[in-house]
């Protein structure tokens, strides 16, 4: 049963897998097939894949200019790449003291920890809308990156990583004389490089696919977000023009399946750690 | 009457042999205990015969029965784990009327909530639960039913992974290393605990461990296996004073046997320091030899005297003996004596003495590692023995 | 030791005072923003819901029930909640089942194994709004693929996303297309942490078939993971927006109008921030129950230590 022999159980499961992975992977080549197509091709509703006439240029031309991607991504690089530093900065040296450090806030800190894992950024929109909105700090970076400044989730995540490290690392760390802060940067963070990158994934995939928050505080396109900025796209065309439509949802889609490809063990690991940590 | 037996069993995994040929045969109720170092095939071997992994070739006979092509669950074989294997989400009692129920009960039989009310589900599982009281019972477990492993000391697991292997006779009995994971008073008590289960189940048992003091106190016979070979099968006397091969002599005793490398003259003597060995047969062949000596056959003497010049490197205590480590003067070669510790007064490391071998106690590998037949030369033997 | 202190403390206090103060200094800027990011805006959201205040209206008054009172009343909410409730129930046990499903078959056979993970997480790390959007022209009834193949066998295929009848499906499917991934990997990770020895132990104990040892072994030791996974998918599907937002807007009349878009649409929309903020209590009210009943009721029937 071990061995490399094709069994009717193996052939059926083969068949099963690439039957289910031909569905999920549907979408992915009627989007790369469309995108060639012409209007015309498109509206004749065949179900051929492969365009009759090559219309692949025009359709991306249109969809780079209509709205501009590169900017687009760009906001998604800033405000994704923000939004992890400063979560990360945050998170760290507070996980950190909860886990190796005596002191009294530390209870009330974890109770607070586990009331925030409580609540999404669903919940806390409406206040810190209409503050941001007195403050006139709607459509900035600003805006966009502040009340993901913090994760809760980073912290216990962290905190959990920290605990499993031994305390003798940070004995040996203070008997050299580093301050805490320097134990914090020189010791703990290297040892803590596979929680990091989990959470790392698991932030940029969070905030790359958010369209809730950008939605409402940006109004403004120039600090559209690739999927807010879709939605304009979308808006602008009408929704019909299939052909750009598809060539657009390549564009935006590309870069963070790319990332996944190139990096897919840790990519993997990462969403399966933090998940079962969540 | 139950036996089995093995015959040829080879397994090799992305090229790589791990069982090499191993046949051996256990009889009635015979226990027979597996022992080798990590990574011999031991407990590739015992997934075999389980049925958990298939052998490249061979041939296992259960009863008379070939069983090589039968999935596990109908060898009727038992098996207790070194994990235990222990499923954490039943009670003791659960895991113990697990086997019962597969085999007892059909699969309608065993629906979740509609399975009770299928014909004569009622009989078979009162059944089954007066055959887990009894087991239950006869290991002093039957406190523990109600509990889950995860609330159970690791000697209580290990009696309940017991409990599951014998409450349905099986004509076989597996175990692989079921006493490793008990801290070390708890094993030696259930050594004989397991001695005393396998005399009244009469169940032939394979015991596969890596603990030799394990395999020479507990079995009929053992099998001492090193690298997919199994070098010697035999009673744990014979193992010990007469091993077939040199691993063998190498891997059982504590302290290690004293092996020494030596050459064999044109007519068969091989010579060490004063010391004169004769093999009688099979002189020809690579002239290479190795003496072997446990070291309770090693006997100190004063400076000058016996056989060998050596060195004392250190002294180990153990209460009821002492190891002595010392060197020889002239190669450089440690040699072990195991002494009584009245003898030991007054010796101490860096001390010069002499030593002798008991020369009826030499044995004589050749280069192979076969054993040689050997005896001393009478001259020196008399001379042994008035010296 | 007492006269070695000087300030009055013990060498031993003042050093435990010290690691205290350096605690503090290292956890402030976590517990600051979480304060004013967190803890500040929930409660805030809770008073808002007493109250009419709406954005653009520079005075509001508390009016106590009020806005629960209209929106036990309300029609929309009412449908938003059976929506969002219909759309957990088709997308949560049939993601599950479906990631379940792969995962066993992935984990069960060798070859290709990292290729299938790879295809069936590509959702996962796509942009949903974007995949959405492909999804829209899959399910177009004129022009999309789904409905020119089923037109081949002679069916007339449903006007997916544009009907209120089946809209809700639409998007179900989407959603179950998006969560089958994630799921997957959980599980995977969930059957990689089962002892081999406990399949050994069933297959010596009797279990023939696949199906005895499933039973007996991997539904039992998957528990913590399937409880989790099943915490998870539930939430994710409450908190369903993104597919409704870009696709249906709520629509055809409101057969698409979820929990959160409902929210989105009173208050940042129509900005009647009081009345959208008691909507939000009992969004988080639903997640607090969630929450407390994976914790206090079926935790312990998976864990069993």
């Amino acid at each position: 049963m071990t061995t490399q022999t094709m069994t009717i159980g193996r052939l059926a499961r083969l068949a099963l897998l690439s039957l289910g992975a031909l569905l999920v992977l549907a979408p992915y080549i009627f989007m790369l097939s469309t995108a060639g197509k012409t209007q015309s091709e498109i509206f004749a509703s065949s179900l051929s894949l492969i365009p009759h006439t090559w219309n692949y240029l025009a359709n991306f031309t249109k969809a780079f200019t209509r709205v501009s991607m590169p900017m687009l991504l760009w906001n998604g690089v800033v405000v994704c790449g923000m939004i992890l530093v400063l979560q990360v900065l945050v998170a760290v040296p507070c996980a950190y003291a909860m886990a190796k450090m005596k002191f009294r806030a530390a209870r009330v800190m974890m109770a607070l920890v586990m009331l925030g894992l409580l609540v999404p950024i669903h919940a806390t929109a409406l206040p810190l809308y209409v503050a941001f909105d007195r403050l006139s700090i709607l459509n900035s970076y600003l805006a966009l990156v502040a009340p993901f400044s913090i994760s809760v989730f980073a912290i216990f995540l962290f905190l959990q990583f920290f605990r499993a490290m031994p305390d003798d690392l940070i004995h040996a760390a203070r008997l050299d004389g580093m301050s805490e802060l320097g134990i914090v940067a020189r010791v703990i963070v290297p040892n803590a490089w596979p929680a990091v990158t989990a959470f790392a994934i698991f932030s940029v995939v969070a905030h790359w696919n958010d369209l809730f928050w950008p939605l409402i505080v940006v109004t403004n396109q120039a600090y559209a977000t690739p999927p807010l900025g879709l939605l304009f796209f979308r808006a602008a065309e009408a929704g019909d023009d299939y052909g750009a439509l598809m060539a657009a949802t390549l564009i935006i889609t590309l870069p963070l399946v790319l990332v996944f490809l190139l990096a897919q063990k840790s990519f993997v690991e990462g969403i399966t750690m933090t998940g079962l940590k969540g | 009457m139950s036996m089995f037996s093995l015959r040829d069993i080879t397994k090799s995994f992305s090229g790589n042999a791990i069982l090499k040929g191993v046949s051996l045969e256990a009889g009635d109720g015979e226990f027979i205990a597996m022992v080798g170092p990590s990574g011999c095939g031991k407990s590739t071997l015992l997934r075999i015969v389980a049925g958990l992994d298939h052998a490249d070739a061979g041939a296992i006979r259960i009863n008379g029965a070939e069983v090589s092509h039968l999935p596990a669950a109908d060898r009727n074989i038992a098996m207790v784990f070194q994990s235990y294997a222990l499923y954490p989400h039943l009670t003791a009692g659960q895991n113990i009327a697990v086997p019962l129920a597969m085999r007892n009960l059909s699969g309608s039989q065993r629906l979740p909530l509609i399975g009770r009310f299928m014909p004569g589900q009622r009989r078979i599982c009162a059944d089954i639960q007066r055959q887990v009281q009894a087991m239950a019972a006869s290991l002093k477990i039957d406190h523990l039913l109600d509990r889950k492993p995860g609330q159970m000391s690791g000697g209580q697991r290990q009696r309940v992974a017991l409990a599951r292997a014998m409450v349905r006779n099986p004509s076989v009995f597996l175990m692989d290393e079921p006493l490793s994971n008990l801290d070390a008073n708890l094993r030696v008590h259930a050594r004989g605990e397991i001695v005393d289960l396998h005399r009244r189940a009469g169940v032939p048992t394979l015991y596969v461990t890596h603990d030799q003091s394990e395999a020479l106190s507990m079995a009929d016979r053992v099998a001492v296996m090193i690298g997919g070979n199994l070098l010697q099968l035999a009673s744990p006397q014979a193992i010990y004073d007469d091993p077939d091969h040199i691993e063998v002599a190498r891997f059982v005793g504590q302290p290690r046997i004293n092996l020494l490398a030596s050459q064999r003259d044109a007519d068969g003597t091989v010579s060490f320091g004063n010391l004169r060995l004769t093999s009688a047969s099979d002189t020809i062949g690579d002239p290479r030899v190795t003496l072997g000596v446990r070291p309770e056959f090693v006997r100190l003497r004063a400076e000058g005297e016996g056989a060998l010049a050596t060195r004392i490197e250190r002294l180990e205590f153990l209460g009821s003996e002492v190891i002595v480590f010392t060197k020889l003067s002239a190669i450089g070669e440690t040699v072990l004596a195991k002494i009584s510790p009245a003898e030991a007064r007054g010796l101490a490391a860096g001390q010069p003495i002499g030593l002798d071998m008991d020369p009826s106690h030499v044995m004589l590998f050749a280069e192979d590692g076969r054993r040689l037949a050997a005896a001393p030369l009478k001259a020196v033997l008399r001379e042994m023995v008035h010296g | 030791m007492a006269d070695l202190a000087i300030s009055g403390y013990s060498p031993i206090e003042t050093a435990a005072r010290r690691e205290a103060r350096t605690a503090l200094l290292l956890a402030s800027p976590a517990l600051v923003l979480m304060l004013v990011f967190i803890i500040l805006p929930t409660v805030a959201v809770i008073v808002l819901g007493f109250t009419d205040f709406e954005l653009g209206y520079a005075s509001f008054r508390f009016v106590g029930f009020e806005n629960y009172a209209e929106l036990l009343n309300s029609r929309t909410f009412r449908k938003s909640l059976w929506n969002t409730a219909v759309y957990t129930a088709i997308v949560t046990p049939v993601s599950i089942a479906l990631g379940l499903g792969v995962a066993l078959l992935i984990e069960s056979e060798p070859r290709g194994r990292s290729f299938f993970r790879t295809v069936y997480f590509l959702p996962v790390a796509s942009l949903l709004v974007a995949m959405a959007t492909v999804w829209q022209y899959l399910f177009h009834p004129s022009i999309g693929p789904l409905n020119a193949l089923l037109a081949q066998f002679g069916i007339p295929g449903p006007n997916w996303l544009g009907a209120s009848s089946t809209v809700i499906y639409g998007l179900s499917v989407i959603g179950i297309w998006q969560s089958i991934g994630f799921n997957m990997v959980l599980f995977l990770a969930g059957l990689t942490a089962i002892p081999r020895d406990l399949y050994a132990a069933a297959e010596v104990d009797g279990a023939k078939s696949a199906l005895d040892r499933f039973r007996l072994v991997t539904w039992p030791m998957l528990g913590p993971t399937t409880l989790f996974v099943t915490t998870i998918s539930v939430i994710n599907s409450v908190k369903v927006f993104e597919t409704v937002k870009t696709l249906t807007e709520g629509g055809p009349n409101k057969a698409s109008e979820v929990l959160l878009f409902t929210i989105y649409q009173e208050g940042f929309v129509f900005l009647r921030v009081g009345y959208a903020s008691a909507m939000t209590v009992v969004f988080l009210a639903i997640l607090v129950v969630l929450m407390v009943l994976q914790y206090r009721f079926l935790d312990r029937q998976v864990h069993y230590s």
